[in-house]
Parts: C-alpha cells; sequence; structure tokens
C-alpha cells in the first residue's frame, strides 16, 4: 500500500521542484517543517538565554527536539487510514492507563502522573492528548453531521471521563488541552451554536460547583490570579515578577543574555513555564512579535492542511491537533503576562522539557501524514 | 443504533470550512488580545515596570566610614582599627547548623557566649546575611580553619577592622571605648550616617568626639540577584573616614601615674595651667576596654561591675572626695583677697577652737597647737584652728562665691562625659536639699575642706591649675587637635573655655603661692620629703576622713583597718615661676597625703619637666 500511495505522490503536482518532491516522498510539508525549524531555532536561542547560558542543558533539549522530530517524521508515513483504525485501540489503553496511574500510581511532585513501567516512566495522560480527539474524530466521522444530540452525548463522554481522569491528578493543564482536545473535534464537526452557547452558560453556572471541588492550590491561583499584589512574596511572586520582567522589556528589549529579570534570578521558572517573560524581556514586543508570527504562520498552515483533507476524521483530528496547538501557545502566553491564572502549560516548541514536546511533535506528524497522503483528485 | 443515515460529504466538508475559518478568526482574536496586553505592559507601563526592574536589581549599599585614631600628645597610638578574622556562617548556604557548628567546635573553640550571642544575630538577620559564630581568631585558629575550609559550605572567615586600645586598662577612662550601637543610641544618631556602621562611641573621648571621629558615611549601587546577593558595583560614593583624635594626653605620664600608685586606688589628674590640657586623668584601677568591643561576655562583666575595686567607676571624674587640707590655700587666699584677714596678721592656735557661747572644741590636728601663725605658715603647717578663725570670719556666703570661681561646686566643663561636680555647699544648697538652717559650726569645718564639701580628683587639679596660672579657669581639655587622617588639610584644634578670677591684689596670691612652696620645700613643710632640686615644686597635702573619729577618740593610722583609713590627698604645680603641670592626686585610704599621695606626684611632675621619673 505504501508503494502504491507514493507511486501516486511521485506523479503529484506539476512545477514543484525536486527537493520539494523528495520532502513529499518522506511526507514532510515543507512550509510546516520550515516553521517549526524556525520556531524550534528560535526558541533554541531563548533557552540558552534563559537557562544561565548553560550547554548542557541546550544539549539535554537538542536531544529531545531530535527525538521528537524523529517521531513526527515516523507518524507522518503512516497513511491516515492506518492512524484512523489504530483510534479505538489507543483510546482504550490509554484509560486503562491512566486508571492503572490512579490505582498503582507513584508520588511524583505531589500528584499522581507517571506510571513506573521500570525501563522509563511514562505519562498516560500525554498519550491522551492524542487519543481522545483520535477517538472523537473516529466516532464521529462516522456519523451525519452536525451531530445529533446522542452522538454528541457519547463524544462528550469520550473527552470528559479521561479529562475528569486527568484533573484527579490533579494536572489542570494536561486536563485542559485534553478537554479542549475533544471540544475542538465537536466544535469542528458542526456543533450547533445553541449548543455552544448552552454549554458555556452551564459551564458559568457550574463555576461554583467547580470551585467546590477544587483543591486549595488550585483555588489559591485563581485568587491570585485575580489579585496578584495581595502575596508579593508568596503565590503571587511568580506573576508580578514576569509582568516586571515583560514590561521591562519595552519596545526592543534589553538585548539578548542582558535580561536582568530572568538572569538576577528574579523569574521562576524561567526556562519551564514562563521563558515568555525571558523573551519578553530580552527582545522585547519586537521579538514577541516574531514569535507570534511564526505561531501564528503554523497555525494558519495546520487550519489549511485540516480543510484540504479528504475525510472526515482526517478533517477533524487535524483541525483539533492544530487548535490544541494554539490553546498551548495562548494559555502559556495568556498565564505569563497575567491575563490568565497560572496553569502549568509550557510554552509549545520553546519551554525547556519533554514530555509535552513528544506529542506535539507527533501532532505535527499527524497533520503531515494527512496532508501528504492525500490521493490526487481531477482537478 | 446501527441505524445509518447518508452522509452528504460536500455539505460536511463545507461545515468544517467554516468551523476552521471561524477558529482561525477566534485565534486571530485571541493572538490581538495577547498583543494588546503586551502593548500595554511593554509600551503604556514601560517606565514604571522598568522602574520595578531597576528597584528590584539595583541596591543601594551603606560603605560605613574608617573610624578616625586617637593619639596621645607624642603621637602614640591610643586606639587604633586592627584586621580581626571573624569565622562567619552563612545560615541559607547551610544544611544543618547545628551540626556544623558542633564541627566547628571541634576546630577552635567556641563558647557559649559564643553561642549566645550567634543565636541572638541570626534571629536579627536575613539568611543570607553572615553572622559570626567566632570572632578575633587567632592566626593559628584562621590557618586550621582554612585547611578545613571545604568541609564547611557556608562557612568562611572575614576580615573586618576591629578597634584595638593598645594601652589597655590604663587609658580606658580618658579613651573610653566603641561597643556595638543599642536601641537607645539608635534614636539619637542620625541613621543614613550610621548605615552600616555598627559601632559607637560609648565613653571617655570616644563619645564625646564621636561625630568626628566617626566620618561620613559613603554608597554603593550594587546589583543584586533575587536572593540579594551583590553580583556587580555599578556606582560608588567612597565615604569620608573620621578625622584623627590627638590628645593633650600624655601616655608616658599616665603610665608613670598608674605606676607610682602603686597597688592602691586612686586617682590622679595632670592639667598644664596654661592651657587647661590635660596631662594625664588616671582613675584605678582601670579596666580592659578591649572586653567591650566585640560585646562583652556576661561573666567578665559580672566580674567587672561586682568587684569591691570598682575598677568601672572613674574616679577623676566621679568620685567625689571631702578636699580637706587641700583646701587651705584657697581659703587663706580669701581671706586675704576679702580683707578678712591681714598679710601678717597671727592667729593663736592653742590645739583647739571653740565657737563663741558653744563648749564644743574643734580639734587641730595638732593636739599641742602651733602657737601664733599668719597665713602663710598657718598654710604650710596646715593649722586647722587658723583656718576655723577664717572660715568663721569670712562667712559660708563669701566662702562659696570665692570659692566657685576656682570651679568647685559645679563640673569643669571638662570634654568627658559622666563628670559631676562635687558639692561647694551653701545655705541656699543646704535649705534646699536638706530643708534645713546652715550653723556656724558647719562653716568651721568647710574652712578644713571637711562636712559637705566635696570635690572630684578634676576639680582639684583645676583649682590647682587656675591658682598657678594667676587666676585664669580653663575648662580642661583631653582633645587636642583633629586632623584629616594621613595628616592632609589643617588641624582642627580644641579650644578650652576660659573665666577669669577677679583679683584684688595679685600680692595675695603670691603669699599663698610661697606658702604652699614652703609645704615641699620649708623645713616644716608637711610634704617636704618630695622636695626636688631640679625645681621648684608649690603643693598642699589632704587628708580625707572616711569615718569620724568621736570627741574623746584618737585616731591611729597603724591600727584602724586599710577600708577605714582616710583618703591621701595633694594637690601641686611646677615650677613655682612659670606653673607648667598642676596636679592632684587622690590615693584611696592611703592614710596622710604627705606620705602617700605626694609622691606619685612627685613622679608626675618629674616625668613632665625632666623627661624622667628619676
Amino acid at each position: 500500500m505504501r508503494s502504491a500511495l507514493s507511486t501516486i505522490n511521485r506523479v503529484a503536482p506539476a512545477g514543484s521542484s525536486r527537493p520539494q518532491g523528495l520532502l513529499a516522498r518522506v511526507h514532510l510539508d515543507l512550509p510546516l517543517l520550515t516553521g517549526l525549524i524556525l520556531l524550534v531555532g528560535f526558541g533554541l536561542l531563548v533557552l540558552y538565554s534563559a537557562g544561565g547560558e548553560d550547554i548542557g542543558l541546550l544539549q539535554r533539549q537538542g536531544v529531545r527536539l531530535a527525538i521528537a522530530f524523529a517521531v513526527m517524521a515516523g507518524l507522518a508515513q503512516v497513511p491516515p487510514a492506518q492512524i484512523r483504525r489504530w483510534s479505538p485501540a489507543l483510546f482504550v489503553v490509554g484509560l486503562a492507563l491512566l486508571f492503572a496511574v490512579l490505582i498503582v500510581g507513584e508520588i511524583g511532585k505531589g500528584a499522581q502522573r507517571w506510571l513506573d513501567l521500570g525501563v522509563f516512566r511514562f505519562q498516560p495522560s500525554e498519550m491522551l492528548k492524542l487519543a481522545v480527539p483520535m477517538m472523537v474524530a473516529w466516532y464521529l466521522a462516522e456519523q451525519p453531521l452536525p451531530p445529533r444530540w446522542a452522538h454528541l452525548m457519547i463524544a462528550a463522554a469520550m473527552t470528559l471521563v479521561p479529562m475528569l481522569l486527568i484533573a484527579k491528578q490533579p494536572d489542570l493543564g494536561t486536563a485542559l488541552l485534553v478537554g479542549s482536545a475533544g471540544g475542538f473535534v465537536l466544535f469542528l464537526a458542526g456543533m450547533r451554536w445553541r449548543v455552544i452557547a448552552g454549554l458555556t452558560a452551564l459551564m458559568g453556572a457550574s463555576a461554583p460547583v467547580v470551585w467546590w471541588l477544587m483543591r486549595d492550590y488550585q483555588r489559591q491561583r485563581v485568587l491570585t490570579f485575580l489579585s496578584p499584589e495581595n502575596d508579593p512574596l508568596g503565590t503571587g511572586y511568580h506573576i508580578i515578577q514576569s509582568t516586571i520582567a515583560i514590561g521591562s522589556g519595552g519596545v526592543y528589549g534589553k538585548g539578548w543574555l542582558n535580561g536582568t529579570q530572568s538572569h538576577l534570578e528574579f523569574l521562576p521558572e524561567r526556562s519551564t513555564d514562563f521563558i515568555f517573560a525571558v523573551l519578553s524581556e530580552e527582545l522585547g514586543l519586537a521579538g514577541v512579535l516574531g514569535l507570534l508570527a511564526l505561531y501564528l504562520f503554523i497555525v494558519m498552515r495546520g487550519l489549511f492542511i485540516a480543510t484540504q483533507a479528504q475525510d472526515t476524521y482526517s478533517r477533524l483530528l487535524g483541525g483539533s491537533l492544530i487548535l490544541v496547538f494554539f490553546v498551548y501557545l495562548f494559555v502559556n502566553m495568556g498565564m505569563v503576562t497575567g491575563l490568565l491564572p497560572v496553569v502549568g502549560i509550557p510554552l509549545p516548541l520553546i519551554s525547556y522539557g519533554g514530555t509535552s514536546l513528544v506529542t506535539i511533535m507527533a501532532g505535527f506528524g499527524i497533520l503531515m501524514s494527512i496532508h501528504t497522503h492525500r490521493k490526487l483528485l481531477p482537478t | 443504533m446501527r441505524r445509518r443515515t447518508i452522509k452528504n460529504y460536500r455539505q460536511e466538508s463545507q461545515l468544517f470550512v467554516n468551523r476552521a475559518l471561524t477558529s482561525a478568526a477566534f485565534a486571530i482574536l485571541l493572538l490581538c488580545l495577547i498583543v494588546a496586553r503586551l502593548v500595554d505592559l511593554q509600551i503604556l507601563s514601560y517606565d514604571h515596570f522598568k522602574t520595578q526592574s531597576r528597584e528590584n536589581r539595583v541596591k543601594l549599599v551603606p560603605l560605613p566610614p574608617t573610624r578616625g585614631l586617637i593619639y596621645d600628645r607624642n603621637g602614640v597610638l591610643l586606639a587604633q582599627n586592627l584586621p580581626a578574622f571573624s569565622l562567619e556562617v552563612t545560615p541559607e548556604l547551610v544544611d544543618d547548623l547545628d551540626a556544623t557548628i558542633a564541627q566547628l567546635a571541634q576546630l577552635t573553640d567556641i563558647s557559649d557566649d559564643d553561642r549566645q550571642r550567634f543565636e541572638r544575630l541570626r534571629r536579627e538577620r536575613r539568611r543570607f546575611d553572615s553572622i559570626p559564630i567566632r570572632v578575633r581568631l587567632s592566626e593559628r585558629e584562621a590557618a586550621r580553619f582554612a585547611v578545613n575550609r571545604y568541609r564547611f559550605p557556608g562557612v568562611d572567615i572575614e576580615a573586618k577592622l576591629v578597634r584595638d586600645y593598645p594601652l589597655g586598662a590604663n587609658t580606658a577612662h580618658v579613651v573610653g571605648y566603641v561597643g556595638r550601637i543599642n536601641r537607645e543610641e539608635l534614636e539619637q544618631i542620625d541613621p543614613s550616617n550610621y548605615a552600616g556602621t555598627t559601632h559607637i562611641g560609648k565613653l571617655g573621648v570616644e563619645k564625646t568626639y564621636e561625630d568626628l571621629l566617626h566620618g561620613r558615611v559613603g554608597y554603593q549601587q550594587v546589583e543584586v540577584n533575587a536572593k540579594g546577593r551583590v553580583l556587580r558595583v555599578l556606582e560608588s560614593q567612597p565615604p569620608v573616614p573620621g578625622k584623627d583624635l590627638h590628645l593633650n594626653l600624655d601616655a608616658g605620664l599616665q603610665e608613670a601615674a598608674f605606676e607610682a600608685m602603686h597597688d592602691y586606688n586612686g586617682s590622679a589628674v595632670a592639667i598644664d595651667p596654661r592651657t587647661g590640657a590635660v596631662l594625664a586623668l588616671v582613675s584605678k584601677p582601670g579596666f580592659d576596654p578591649n572586653l567591650f568591643v566585640e560585646g562583652i561576655a556576661p561573666s567578665a562583666y559580672r566580674a567587672l561591675t561586682q568587684s569591691p575595686d570598682k575598677p568601672m567607676f572613674n574616679r577623676a571624674l566621679r568620685g567625689q572626695y571631702p578636699p580637706g587640707s587641700t583646701i587651705k590655700p584657697f581659703i587663706g587666699l580669701a581671706g586675704l583677697e576679702l580683707n578678712a584677714i591681714g598679710l601678717q596678721q597671727k592667729h593663736f592656735c592653742p590645739g583647739f577652737y571653740q565657737l563663741p557661747g558653744y563648749s564644743h572644741k574643734y580639734r587641730c590636728w595638732k593636739k599641742a597647737g602651733h602657737g601664733s601663725l599668719n597665713v602663710e605658715s598657718a598654710i604650710t603647717q596646715s593649722c586647722d584652728v587658723f583656718f576655723y578663725n577664717l572660715a568663721y570670719t569670712l562667712g559660708v556666703d563669701r566662702l562659696h562665691n570665692f570659692l566657685s570661681q576656682f570651679g568647685f561646686g559645679r563640673p569643669s566643663g571638662i570634654d568627658l562625659v559622666g563628670e559631676l561636680g562635687g558639692l561647694l555647699p551653701s545655705r541656699e544648697w543646704k535649705r534646699n536639699a536638706r530643708n534645713q538652717p546652715w550653723y556656724p559650726g558647719e562653716t568651721l569645718i568647710l574652712g578644713i575642706g571637711q562636712g559637705y564639701f566635696l570635690a572630684t580628683p578634676l576639680q582639684l587639679a583645676t583649682g590647682t591649675a587656675t591658682l598657678a596660672s594667676g587666676g585664669q579657669f580653663l575648662s580642661p581639655r583631653v582633645g587636642r587637635y583633629l586632623e584629616e587622617p594621613g595628616g592632609k588639610g589643617a588641624p582642627e584644634p580644641i579650644r578650652p573655655e576660659v573665666r577669669r578670677v577677679a583679683w584684688q591684689d595679685p600680692a595675695n596670691r603670691k603669699i599663698v603661692i610661697e606658702a604652699m612652696r614652703k609645704v615641699v620645700e620649708g623645713d616644716r613643710g608637711t610634704a617636704r620629703r618630695i622636695r626636688s632640686d631640679a625645681y621648684h615644686m608649690a603643693g598642699k597635702t589632704g587628708t580625707a576622713q572616711v569615718f569620724s573619729v568621736k570627741q574623746d577618740e584618737e585616731y591611729d593610722e597603724d591600727t584602724v583597718p586599710r577600708e577605714l583609713r582616710d583618703h591621701a590627698l595633694f594637690i601641686a604645680f611646677a615650677p613655682v615661676e612659670d606653673p607648667r603641670i598642676a596636679v592632684a592626686v587622690v590615693v584611696e585610704h592611703g592614710g596622710h597625703g604627705g606620705s602617700v599621695a605626694a609622691p606619685v606626684a612627685r613622679k608626675l611632675m618629674d616625668y613632665h619637666l625632666l623627661g624622667s621619673t628619676q
């Protein structure tokens, strides 16, 4: 089957140059790949400064990036139909692992997230970031769209069960991402606006219940978000220092490696969740706009790929994956700039750390697969 | 469930495109929100955050000035700043404080006092401040720690300047000492000028000249990290070091006085009558001022305060003794000046004196009586009866007014803190203090320097200096001049206040001085044993009773226990023709002034006038 597809691809659009043809043969999308490479390169520069000019840190991140790109390239080779077939199995396994974490989960960082498999530690919630949209897309692709109430309910259950399990770990950030992944599939599948409006109203009404369900530290985060200056040295410290870092960057920044807030250690979590503040401080608004342009380009390319997909499953999954990527960057920036409460979500492809990196790149792998495995239709 | 509806792929595709476009629009909208927030932070509030960021990292660190040095009149160092090693612990960098201190204790002595001070300071300071666990390490101890330093992260040797008084106890009562600033002092000083200064003058000239010795604080703008650690210096304004203080004091003379007093307690004050310069100011026993600089250990402090010898008590300034016979030259002078007695007018001493109409006998120290005496021989032989009569003739009011011109009854105004004014009694004083009228008998014993009359050794010395200088009362000055360190700039002289005694006839003073010369040089003088061939000296012995002898009892020096023996007093100046030194000596429980106190004065004069005690 693979050989058959590659044969078709070989006769792909006329006028394409050799390298493009070469990339197409290995199922990589040039615009997306270019955007990703630029973003990652930019991220490494910022990380070098944020990590205190630590080459070792950069090397470790480089290894993770290499693995993540390898995963992307690997997944890009798998045709969407294959991915679609795997969807239910992956979802069931992921859900089972989530329960396993709940039962035998090892305590790590005060939260039950890890599953020790002996050789390495595995975070099942990470897997569900892909498995949930795959499952919901798999399910809805079979149904007439826009989905009916019954289908909506089932799809919502597929999203909410893993989401609540993850929130219970507690890992609010991942729960939010998993939930939005499922939600985006529903949205893209054409869930009616009045249903969306109704759900939004319901969420607003259930806010007190959510508050009641939240843990103390989560409530504290919300309170801190509302008024960080109440506790400038305690819980408000992160957000106060990060707004100082961003604001003092001005239009052109203090210069690469010259951020005082970050280099003098006023800024916490500067190489991980708050790396955006380092960038804003050192490169200023100009640098941030550059970053936003890159992100916007990647998101738009992703959405374009989704619209070009030839089957409902690919469309829904591709669209959801790229929108989740957007949620990553928006929530992170919103948090660091003080627009949103502090939620542990990294700045995608820039923050130091490996777990989410692989998942994100896997998502881009799927997108590339969707785009490069299209059958040529007569125009 | 398996009910299949036919899917409209074209419509679904169109629906998806719509939704994707909506998402894209929404994403752009949200990114605009982020951009708006960034514009708010980075452009509109830029100045605010720039200032905050600067305030975060830039701190003002005070640079304490170096304290001025103190020299004696010959350039001998009396107070200096010595580099000293202290062992300091930074709690932030130490995992287990107790274990670390226990290990340090194996390496070097750490007393309970050290631990207590460490605990106290630890509560007051920040976690990244280093706190001394041991001060004044010897070089040997410092070296021993240096070798083992790798075992103690967060523990380090700090070198800093510590005030040191090389002459120790000898100059403690004059130079004083510095100590850590306490809460009371903190309220009185200018906090900005003392930012970074830990010590302040507590006693002696260290306290009097505190402002000038201290200098002006400097500042350094430094960049710090989030933990407050200094990373680099941005800007600095150097401190202005304190001025060096040069004293009138002669360290050699001071030491000679200490030695001359042997194991007696007491005081000796030497003043230059021409300038009011304090050449020596001894209060014996002294104490080691160095103990106080880094905080005295409670046990050592208890020993000092509970000693019966009272080493902390400054006898020269605060010891109030009856002046005894040393007041007689002043009374005699009063008689002559106020025309109560003629130069050659004689009075007969039968060995006692009785007030008209009273039976009480006021005895002369010489039971057999002196016979007929004029004022000169009365001073020389220290006849009590003559001065009973003279005091009675003058009356308490005139005596009080005359003697106060010589500084009795009020503080001399010396540049040392804590001076007491003695007591020159008067009718008014007795009415106010005791609510009693003045009795005539009290006037009599005033004439021989007993009764209520009290004077400090310093007052006796200034009174003598005033007499020697021909009536020029100068408030005594320990400080001579202040100078920029290293001798730059013109020295700032320290001047005494001047008051003049109003004379009727200068010849009267000559008679009294001649009488005092004969005390030392005459055949029958009470201090003839200290006569010097090298210069002429004028003096007067005195004895201050510690307990009263009843009318029918005899005072026998040999049988009375030492602590009940009389205080021996002596005042003198020399050379008679051109006085350069005036001295007052009080030897507690020394017996008769002529035998114990006068030799001390002689040694001081020899040292000052001849350059040696031989």
